[in-house]
């Protein structure tokens, strides 16, 4: 199974896939298999699981904090590829979104190597921009994993064409221009930009920052091709497992339930 | 040659100095960083812009600054010591030349709203005064522990209209403050510029940071050949992101006979663990949008910096210093934060000049690099800022309050 199949499975059904994300460690490493183990059962498609980093800059104070903590609890970078590997195991589907640094660090090769091995399909890479992505897409093609860039409102048309020729998989289409951090309301900045990224390619698209609710998830269903959701999980799994499960059933609901766009 | 005119040893379009610089930030970040890469090279070529900041640097921040020499001083170092008066200028340091010229860029660029992180304070402080001056909103994002230990510039921005805000994340000092500035500049990048206070980040800081603090280097070339009839056999400056040490290098970096020294934060010591040594014991990696030498654990997370000095308090470096390094243009080493506080003392004593304790890094390495010179040799230190800011941090250490003696 490949990212590509992910996605063409959930648009024969006529809806959009449920991408959930959980930093590896948090709160535990032990705790996060199960979580994501959770996340698979309750009817997410695909699960982003987070490398925590010291200087996360792209994150709000939720994913912040579950970083620190699982840093704090003595997170290694091998034990990322070990909850990967759980996953797998379940039957689940994972790719990794992290920062560059760390796998600069591993060295890019070995990283996808290990990747490729514990049976992820590929990384999300929210400060790595295909610019400076030379060595990502050796290794990339190497040990065939999915490479997702990442668009932004900001972006160029030149920019998104760009990007979406150097990802595979899918592209990740923020929906604000901010930080990760649930929201109440679906930006408004959101169907546009997916429609921009359309004129460039047929890859699906997924659309994060922000999402916290079924209804929510139902809303950009009606435009995406994947509803993609972080900040939400990590609350819900600071709770309890049960409340992981609740919320990717409702999630899994309102991807089922698209509404059109307005 | 003029402060603005493309050098040699400018990067390459995507600002990469050899393996180092480049841009590693959220596409979202990109569509700004081009406009500014973009503003600075319309505004470099432009007469106007260029006349512009230095009738400011002239009339406002009180350029150009003097070259002093250091006779007392240098009797501890073994040979001859002149120190250019960076701390002379407006605001107490080197860093309102880079302030000025960037706020004129976001003047230019029709952004009413500029962040700025701070470790020290000298960089919000500048930055928070250009504001004043040029009608801007200005937040400053500072670490809790800085806004401790730094507490004289809080106040000193506060006075000036600025938002300072404390950040309590990770080490609470400026590394945190980067990140939350960045986070800032994320959501808010339509109307805001991140005055950045080093020659650190993305391009095209590195790059426009630099030609900022050319004018130190420029002065001081000049000063120095009048002054003492030649060249100086090095160069000394404290290095934390890098930006007071590029600006002085730049102005001999092709006089292949002038030792470039920058001198690291050794905090207790290398073996200690505890210090702030980015170059000297450093390893590659990316942080705040660089490729760059950085302190990083085996698992490539940035490890926290140690440093008496709040401006030298980082645990990254600015690319194009990772760049000389690497091709044995520059050489850097450490300095202790004892040996910092010895030289501190020792200029306020013997020259009546009290030094910050960022610049007495510099001055300590003037030090150490003295005796092989001998008594003919020449250094020139770049005296980066002055040490008002400093006392609480000096009352403590040699116990002044008591009637303790430095
Ligand atoms: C007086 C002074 N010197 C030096 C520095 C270090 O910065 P840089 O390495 O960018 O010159 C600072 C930073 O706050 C400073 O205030």
């Amino acid at each position: 199974m490949s990212l590509s199949d992910v996605f063409a499975t959930a648009r024969a059904e006529s809806r959009a896939a449920l991408i959930g994300y959980l930093p590896a460690g948090f709160p535990t490493v032990e705790g996060s298999k199960d979580h994501l183990r959770s996340m698979i059962e309750s009817g997410c498609d695909l699960v982003e699981v987070g490398l925590p980093f010291s200087d996360p800059v792209m994150d709000g104070p939720t994913i912040q904090a579950a970083a620190e903590q699982a840093l704090s609890a003595g997170f290694r970078v091998r034990d990322l590829f070990d909850v990967v590997a759980a996953v797998a195991d379940a039957g689940g589907r994972a790719v990794v979104m992290t920062y560059w640094n760390p796998v600069l660090r591993y060295g890019v090769d070995a990283f996808a190597r290990d990747l490729a091995a514990a049976g992820g399909l590929g990384i999300i890479t929210p400060d790595l921009v295909p610019d400076e992505a030379e060595d990502w897409m050796a290794a990339s093609a190497a040990h065939g994993l999915d490479r997702t860039f990442l668009v932004a409102p900001s972006s160029t048309e030149e920019r998104i064409a760009m990007t979406a020729r150097a990802s595979s998989g899918f592209l990740y289409a923020t929906a604000v221009m901010g930080v990760t951090g649930a929201r109440d309301v679906v930006s408004s900045a959101a169907p546009a930009l997916v429609a921009r990224v359309r004129e460039h390619t047929t890859l699906p698209v997924g659309v994060g920052l922000g999402v916290r609710s079924g209804a929510q998830a139902a809303e950009i269903a009606g435009f995406a091709d994947g509803v993609i959701v972080g900040s939400a999980f990590v609350t819900a799994a600071g709770e309890s497992d049960a409340a992981v499960r609740a919320l990717a059933a409702d999630l899994a609901q309102g991807v089922r339930s698209a509404v059109a766009p307005v | 040659m003029g402060q603005f005119t493309p050098t040699p040893h400018d990067p390459d379009a995507r600002g990469h100095f050899g393996p180092w610089g480049g841009r590693f930030v959220p596409e979202a970040l990109i569509a700004a960083v081009d406009e500014l890469a973009a503003e600075y090279d319309k505004a470099r070529l432009d007469p106007e812009f260029v006349n512009e900041f230095k009738r400011l640097l002239r009339d406002f921040a009180g350029r150009p600054s003097l070259l002093t020499e250091a006779p007392k001083f240098a009797e501890h170092a073994g040979t001859r010591v002149w120190l250019k008066r960076e701390d002379l200028n407006h605001t107490g340091s080197h860093k309102i030349n880079n302030v000025l010229g960037q706020a004129l860029l976001t003047k230019r660029m029709g952004k009413q709203r500029v962040i700025a992180e701070t470790g020290a304070g000298q960089h919000g402080v500048a930055t928070a005064t250009a504001c004043a001056l040029l009608g801007l909103d200005c937040v400053v994002y500072m670490g809790e522990v800085d806004t401790e230990r730094q507490s004289l510039n809080v106040a000193r921005m506060r006075l000036l209209g600025a938002e300072v805000i404390p950040v309590k994340s990770g080490s609470r000092t400026l590394k945190d403050a980067i990140n939350e500035a960045l986070r800032d500049w994320v959501a808010n990048v339509d109307d805001t510029h991140y005055l950045l206070g080093t020659a650190a980040g993305p391009h095209p800081f590195p790059l426009l940071v630099r030609d900022f603090h050319r004018i130190i280097g420029i002065e001081a070339r000049e000063q120095i050949l009048e002054k003492a009839g030649r060249l100086p056999d090095a160069v000394v400056a404290c290095v934390g992101g890098g930006s007071n040490a590029i600006g002085i290098f730049h102005g001999f970096i092709d006089d292949t006979d002038v030792r470039l020294v920058g001198v690291e934060p050794g905090g207790s010591g290398l073996d200690s663990g505890s210090h702030g040594a980015t170059l000297t014991a450093g390893t590659p990696g990316s942080l705040h949008g660089a490729m760059s030498y950085v302190m990083q654990d085996e698992d490539g997370q940035i490890t926290e910096a140690h440093s008496i000095s709040a401006g030298l308090d980082y645990p990254g470096v600015g690319p194009e210093h990772s760049h000389l390094k690497d091709i044995g243009r520059a050489e850097y080493f450490p300095v202790t934060d004892a040996e910092a506080m010895e030289a501190f003392a020792l200029l306020s004593r013997t020259e009546g000049i009290i030094p910050a304790i960022e610049s007495s890094h510099a001055l300590a390495g003037a030090l150490k690099l003295g005796p092989s010179l001998g008594p003919d040799g020449l250094l020139v230190v770049n005296l980066s800022g002055r040490g008002d800011k400093d006392m609480d941090t000096a009352v403590k250490y040699f116990g002044l309050a008591d009637g303790g003696q430095a």
